[in-house]
């Protein structure tokens, strides 16, 4: 471990490399304050820069900052405005805002900062002590069990991000993974379903996806519905935090780091869960006047959410990094990055390609860093971004959506299949589809098809799905993923109708 | 009937569409050599049609009730949003990707930003046009200079005229 920290070390404080996580944590802070814009929009639109760069560490050290960034600034408009730019820093706002407007913004910023960087440096330590352990069991792994670990993966997303509508989850990873298999087929390499279209021949583009999944209809809700902006309060100042609130807030970083950690390794989960779940835990275990104060300014209630959501960032690169498995929208998207820089991630990265995991893992500590000293003294500065007027801002947001998927292929076809794909796409969002799943079974379905058609080629048949019992069981996990909440809310329902009967 | 079922309806067809293609027609052309294999081309898709046929059924027959939700837009208030600026701004994305090829990029990219703006509502037109510019000219010099992608500028005839 010392000797991949080493090179870890070395890789990333090139000077290089400083200079990307720099640029990364800058450009997500400024776009990820912007409402509507989340980490995953800013990371497609960032992608083909990071593919073009050529070097896989860079890239991922780049598109990490990036992330981190994006959370971070999320919180500062959640803060300021009320106006939330990422999902995960919603519960940010619930003691933040009113922080603000007791005239405490720069103390609660301050806060922010402090408990997003311990949150994700104790989140890159667990990463470091329980990755290679993962890693080395995952090598176990036979291609029947990739198969199944994906299913389960993939029913555990389902499962989560559909909530109380599993069925609806479930549709849209299966549509992703039915548009996984359009293109050119790993067997044989014939093609299918490309309807004799010659820009069908190579598969949908995943970048062109990933925008019109996620940016597009941001952009398009922005239009539909303009966001009320209200003054920001105008001057910052103050940011000092007493001796007394400090001691106040470690506990809760300390617990929030763990509990937010765990809770983005599990698939599906991740940093919007991981927040509001700290948010309510820290609540609940508040003594009876501090839990009077959640929801008017408590910074317990601040520095819960902050802490979880960062540490939960870095739990979500565990199943990435050592199973190749994403377990967010976010980190599938990065997953594709990798693909296309010829990084295939799982538990061989860190044999094969150690400088590229301990060089992320390295890159994790000094982007947090780096958040914490450029972005305490910017404070003040970056927050004038958000007075852009919404006039320049959106038809910016859609040129550099349209950029990226230009970019990658050079074809203006891709142009409108963004445009189309983006449409069917904000129609999904009014009807209530989650969309993460449609993107990540559509990273996950080349890779699902193939271990599933090496494990039939090996066994000759199915028979591998009863011949080797990690595979039943994963599977059977999966199935059960799938129909324990379904069973559940039916439970819930029924007791609620027969409720009234029975008094 | 809620939009959400009419989509799964959609959907259903898809699967349907897909699915008959996989099972009756992909197979034809297979090689010999192919079909001894224990698994085709076919096989995937195969099961994959099955699945979505049974959610998208799920969905379209209420099998699994939930309260319904609204969320960031009702859509059955479609007509009260700004939706004709969002059905310019999208068509003007369509012109703008077919336009990028016979124009050049600099050319597209300063009408799309400027009559983007305009649309909705901007009419400060030095501001636009300059904001345009430096923005088309920085991400053309920076994709097509630093990262060596070549896109054409200008129209063509402009290009001739500059001499190459």
């Amino acid at each position: 471990m010392l000797e991949g920290l080493l090179i870890g070390l070395q890789t990333a404080l090139s000077f290089q490399n400083i200079l990307l996580v720099i640029g990364g944590c800058l450009i997500g802070t400024f776009i990820g304050m912007l409402p509507g814009l989340g980490p995953m929009s800013i990371i497609s639109i960032m992608i083909p820069v990071a593919i073009s760069m050529g070097d896989p560490s860079g890239a991922l050290i780049l598109l990490a900052g990036v992330y981190y960034g994006a959370i971070f600034g999320g919180s500062t408009s959640s803060i300021l405005l009320n106006a939330p730019g990422v999902a995960g820093t919603v519960a940010s706002a619930f003691d933040g805002y009113p922080m603000a407007k007791q005239g405490k913004a720069g103390k609660a910023l301050t806060i922010a900062a402090v408990s997003s960087f311990a949150g994700g440096t104790i989140g890159a330590l667990l990463l470091m002590i329980f990755a290679p352990a993962l890693s080395s069991v995952a090598l176990l792994f036979h291609s029947s069990e990739y198969f199944a670990l994906m299913v389960v993966g993939l029913c555990a997303i389902a499962a989560f991000t559909g909530t109380g509508q599993v069925a609806k989850a479930l549709l849209m990873t299966v549509f992703g993974l039915i548009m996984a298999t359009v293109g050119e087929g790993t067997l044989f390499s014939l093609p299918r379903f490309t309807m004799g279209i010659m820009d069908l021949q190579t598969g949908f583009g995943f970048i062109t996806l990933a925008m019109a999944m996620f940016a597009l209809p941001e952009a398009l809700l922005l239009v539909l519905k303009p966001k009320e902006m209200t003054d920001g309060g105008g001057e910052i100042k103050d940011l000092r935090i007493t001796k007394k609130e400090a001691k106040a807030i470690a506990p809760v970083i300390g617990r929030q780091s763990l509990q937010g950690f765990f809770i983005g390794v599990l698939p599906g989960a991740g940093a919007t869960v991981a927040s509001f779940l700290g948010y309510a835990v820290e609540r609940n275990i508040a003594t009876k006047e501090e839990q009077d104060d959640f929801g008017k300014g408590s910074i317990k209630g601040l520095a819960a959410p902050e802490t979880a959501n960062n540490a939960a960032c870095t739990g979500s690169f565990v199943p990435l990094l050592t199973l190749g498995i994403p377990g967010s929208g976010t980190t599938a998207i990065l997953l594709g990055a990798l693909l296309a820089l010829n990084v295939t991630p799982g538990p061989r990265l860190m044999i094969d390609e150690p400088q590229v995991f301990w060089a992320v893992i390295m890159s994790m500590f000094i982007g947090n860093l780096v958040l914490l000293v450029l972005n305490l003294p910017l404070i003040p500065y970056i927050a004038k971004v958000l007075s852009v007027p919404r006039n320049y801002l959106i038809p910016f947001i859609l040129f550099f959506t349209l950029m990226g998927a230009y970019i990658g292929q050079n074809n203006a076809t891709e142009l409108l299949m963004l445009v189309g794909f983006g449409v069917c796409a904000t129609a999904l969002r009014f009807a209530n589809y989650p969309l993460a799943p449609l993107l990540i079974g559509f990273i996950l379905g080349g890779m699902l098809e193939d271990n599933f058609a090496r494990s039939m080629q090996l066994y000759d048949g199915v028979a591998f799905i009863w011949e080797r019992p990690m595979t039943l069981g994963l599977l059977v996990i999966a199935v059960c993923l799938i129909l324990l909440p379904t069973y559940r809310n039916k439970r819930a329902k029924n007791k609620k109708t027969d409720g009234p009967d029975n008094i | 009937m809620a939009l959400d079922r009419w989509i799964a309806l959609i959907l259903a067809g898809i699967c349907l569409a897909y699915g008959y293609t996989a099972w009756f027609t992909m197979d034809a052309n297979l090689a010999p050599f192919m079909q001894r294999n224990p698994i085709w081309p076919s096989t995937f898709p195969k099961i994959l049609s099955i699945l979505g046929l049974i959610s998208a059924f799920i969905i379209l027959f209420s099998f699994e009730k939930s309260d319904e939700v609204i969320g960031d837009i009702d859509y059955r208030r479609l007509h009260e949003y700004k939706l004709g600026q969002a059905l310019m701004l999208l068509g003007l994305m369509v012109i703008y990707a077919l336009s990028l090829r016979p124009i050049g990029f600099i050319s597209s990219t300063m009408g799309f930003l400027i009559l983007g703006s305009f649309l909705l509502g901007e009419r400060k037109w030095p501001v636009m046009v300059l904001v345009a510019f430096i923005a088309a000219f920085t991400i053309w010099y920076l994709v097509s200079e630093v990262l060596g992608i070549y896109m054409r500028p200008w129209p063509a005839f402009i290009s001739n005229m500059l001499g190459g």
